[in-house]
């Protein structure tokens, strides 16, 4: 069948198995030459997809456990992640690290070690994961954690699926008092501006900025940062404390059709920012916001990824070292302005230390925006790419659908010791994807 | 405030599970009733550690009609709802030539149901209470040469359900009959199905809670199917027999 990523581009012909147990898993794995595991495809590219055979984690999506002392929830690598703030909020908890989006399978968070708003205090998905289940190219199946075959459960981690199949996983939550969340927003008028509010808030849980890409000159970067608490008891209405974790079903709504890519020109993208900016401005200040609004605004815009047309789009996302990050980002907001292709979605972010073997966070400012596929965009993300490596930065290879392996190559010099990792496992030959075929991983 | 039981019966199926699913979500303990009820040991697990409620696994066969009565009264507890998933598609193929075949196809849509429904109809009847929630097709509201065994047995179990709603409307027991159309599960697994057309087994599990909350009779998943089956319905049979459809 044709598959694809969330950005809808590239599609590509794959034969797809979708096991309901992880004993029909296993010998799949055995039995086919070379296979890549599935999760939710939020990832955006091609890194879910084996035109031989991919594998659908999605009906292995059953709960094991839930130690309430510990907040330590057992699962099927299949699970959403919003299946388990489904359950487990009314009891007071919530994921430690989440994506923007919670339609995201446990598989998936750990595979590309996701990583949340609040990188810079509590780190990666990694973090709250206590083992993982993983098949190797044998078809057996390893516990691996910190104690227990711990290469294979750090390089697993951020592995995007080339160490084997994610069975089942451990991960720990977090004790919440409300389902709720004391939201703080911040215009700041460029991107200097955005920079010391993100290094004066490293306090706060959340931190995030929107940034309107259009801005120049002075204005360039203009931004507004929001600052995020989960809300305590006492920050609530009398109404809303009385049932702290029910914050109201949302209504969702969907994208029918696929929009027209011409809807997407440069002046409706220049005045969705404004709206977006000068609406933000205007009710800067505290408020209180359910978790659902807080962090998966998109999710209530069910498909939204068709409004970018039949053509599908692409997201440029990079990380900055820390002490290049002002000097990047102004090139690559100056490039985009440039361009005028600016986009519905720019987020920054500030990531804390990360020391891993193939994840995607380090120290610094991550940079994440969509743009529709057409041939000048592409050309305008291969100068994103360079001057990406220029200051010494990387790429998400959940968002990747185009890179080329020398670009890759050039801004990872850990591809290595990755690779010598797979090799010693059998790995190598065994878990491929169509991203992993392109970038020669 | 403590939910009633709910039994599902036919539990394998992707239907039912996500239909226990979704009564668990409101804390209704559940029994799940199939073939080969130890094999549903992860699922009982994952719905004790989802949703904190009470779940029971018992052995059930729609075809051993003889053993429906002792079923029941081995239950913990009679059931408020029941909702039957049990069904057989079979290769229409296969049916044409093969009769045993074909009888089995037979008695997994109409008799088996019908049988056990009848029984617990009969219970929720002297209780003055319950409902009861039939899974059948659209598939047997017209007969189509691709699948006209396991519609003709679809048709008469939606014609029981109808009967058997039309005799307890008196007496406090609902009965609603669900016509899915297409359906992503393992029945359908590997068919080539339009995705306008076909609802995610959620879909139908949502659709099923709505329906016995608000005592719904007959539903179809997506609305669209009510309008699809009236134009299949309304054709003259001098034109549809000469129709592949
Ligand atoms: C709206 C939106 C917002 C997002 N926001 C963020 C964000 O804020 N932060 C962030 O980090 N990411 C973000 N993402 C990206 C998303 O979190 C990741 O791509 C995530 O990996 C998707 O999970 P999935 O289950 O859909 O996996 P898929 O997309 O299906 O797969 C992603 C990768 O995980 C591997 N994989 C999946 N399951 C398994 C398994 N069981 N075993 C081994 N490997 C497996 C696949 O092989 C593939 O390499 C966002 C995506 C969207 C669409
Ligand atoms: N999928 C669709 O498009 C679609 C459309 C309209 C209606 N339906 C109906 O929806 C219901 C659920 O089907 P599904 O799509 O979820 O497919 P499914 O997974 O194949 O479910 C059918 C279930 O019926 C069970 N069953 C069959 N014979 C049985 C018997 N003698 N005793 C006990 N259980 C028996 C099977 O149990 P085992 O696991 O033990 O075999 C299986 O779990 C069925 O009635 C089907 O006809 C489906």
């Amino acid at each position: 069948m044709k598959l694809s990523g969330w950005g809808r581009y590239p599609v590509l012909e794959a034969r797809v198995h979708a096991p309901r147990s992880v004993e029909a898993l296993q010998a799949l794995v055995r039995s086919e030459p070379s296979v890549i595991a599935r999760g939710n495809g939020r990832a955006y590219g091609d890194s879910a997809i084996n035109p031989a055979a991919t594998l659908d984690m999605r009906h292995l999506d059953r709960m094991i456990a839930f130690d309430a002392g510990t907040g330590q929830v057992v699962a099927e690598a299949g699970v959403l992640l919003g299946d388990v703030i489904a359950s487990f909020l009314p009891r007071g908890w919530f994921p430690m690290v989440t994506p923007g989006t919670k339609f995201v399978t446990l598989g998936g968070a750990i595979a590309a070690d996701v990583h949340g708003k609040n990188h810079h205090r509590d780190g990666s998905f990694r973090e709250c994961v206590d083992w993982i289940d993983l098949i190797g190219a044998e078809g057996e199946i390893r516990r691996c954690s910190r104690e227990q075959n711990r290469a294979l459960f750090e390089h697993t981690i951020g592995g995007m699926g080339l160490t084997g199949i994610i069975a089942r996983a451990a991960i720990r939550l977090r004790p919440v008092e409300s389902g709720w969340i004391r939201q703080t927003t911040i215009p700041a008028p460029n991107l200097r501006a955005a920079i010391a509010t993100f290094e004066e808030s490293q306090d706060a849980t959340y931190s995030v900025a929107w940034i309107d890409c259009l801005g120049r000159g002075e204005t360039l970067g203009r931004s507004l940062v929001m600052l995020g608490e989960h809300a305590t008891r006492a920050d609530l209405s009398p109404v809303q404390a009385r049932r702290p974790f029910e914050t109201g079903a949302k209504r969702k709504r969907s994208v029918p059709f696929d929009f027209p890519s011409f809807t997407l020109n440069r002046l409706s993208v220049t005045a969705f920012n404004k709206l977006y900016y000068w609406q933000g401005a205007r009710k800067a200040g505290v408020e209180i916001v359910d978790w659902d609004s807080y962090f998966y605004p998109l999710d209530a815009i069910l498909g939204w990824n068709r409004i970018y047309g039949r053509k599908g789009f692409a997201q440029f996302q990079c990380v900055l070292p820390l002490a290049e990050a002002e000097r990047g980002l102004s090139a690559l907001l100056e490039e985009i302005a440039e361009t005028g292709a600016g986009s519905f979605l720019a987020v920054l972010k500030r990531f804390g230390a990360q020391e891993s073997p193939f994840s995607f966070p380090m120290e610094g400012y991550t940079l994440a925006l969509d743009f529709p596929i057409t041939r000048k965009t592409l050309a305008l993300m291969e100068r994103l790419d360079q001057i990406t490596i220029d200051f010494g930065g990387r790429f998400y290879l959940a968002k990747d659908s185009r890179m080329t392996a020398a670009t890759f190559r050039a801004s990872e010099p850990r591809l290595r010791d990755f690779r010598t990792q797979l090799d010693a496992q059998g790995a190598a030959r065994h878990f491929r994807s169509a991203q992993s075929e392109r970038l020669e991983i | 405030m403590t939910q009633p039981p709910v039994l599902i019966l036919g539990a394998r199926s992707d239907i039912a599970k996500a239909t226990a699913r979704a009564f668990a979500a409101q804390g209704h303990p559940i029994q799940l009733a199939a073939r080969n009820a130890e094999t549903l040991a992860a699922e009982k697990t994952d719905l004790e550690t989802r949703y904190g409620v009470a779940v029971t696994l018992h052995e059930f066969d729609a075809l051993e009609t003889t053993r429906h009565e002792a079923f029941l009264s081995a239950l913990p507890e009679l059931p408020r709802i029941a909702i039957c998933a049990v069904g057989h598609m079979g290769e229409q193929e296969e049916n044409e030539r093969d009769t045993a075949a074909a009888i089995r196809v037979m008695r997994s849509n109409y008799e088996g149901p019908a049988s056990i429904l009848a029984l617990l109809a009969n219970r929720f009847d002297e209780r003055g209470s319950g409902t009861l929630v039939g899974i059948s097709s659209v598939a047997g509201e017209r007969g189509r040469a691709t699948n006209y065994v396991y519609g003709s047995a679809k048709a008469g179990f939606t014609a029981f359900l109808s009967g058997l709603r039309n005799r307890l409307a008196k007496r406090g027991v609902h009965v609603v009959t669900v016509l899915p159309g297409f359906v992503a599960t393992q029945m359908t697994e590997g068919m080539d199905l339009p995705e306008k057309l076909t609802a995610h087994p959620s879909e139908v599990a949502d659709a099923i809670v709505k329906a016995v909350a608000r005592r719904r009779d007959v539903i179809y998943v997506r609305p669209i199917w009510r309008l699809i089956m009236t134009i299949i319905r309304a054709i003259p049979e001098r034109i549809f027999k000469g129709m592949r459809i």
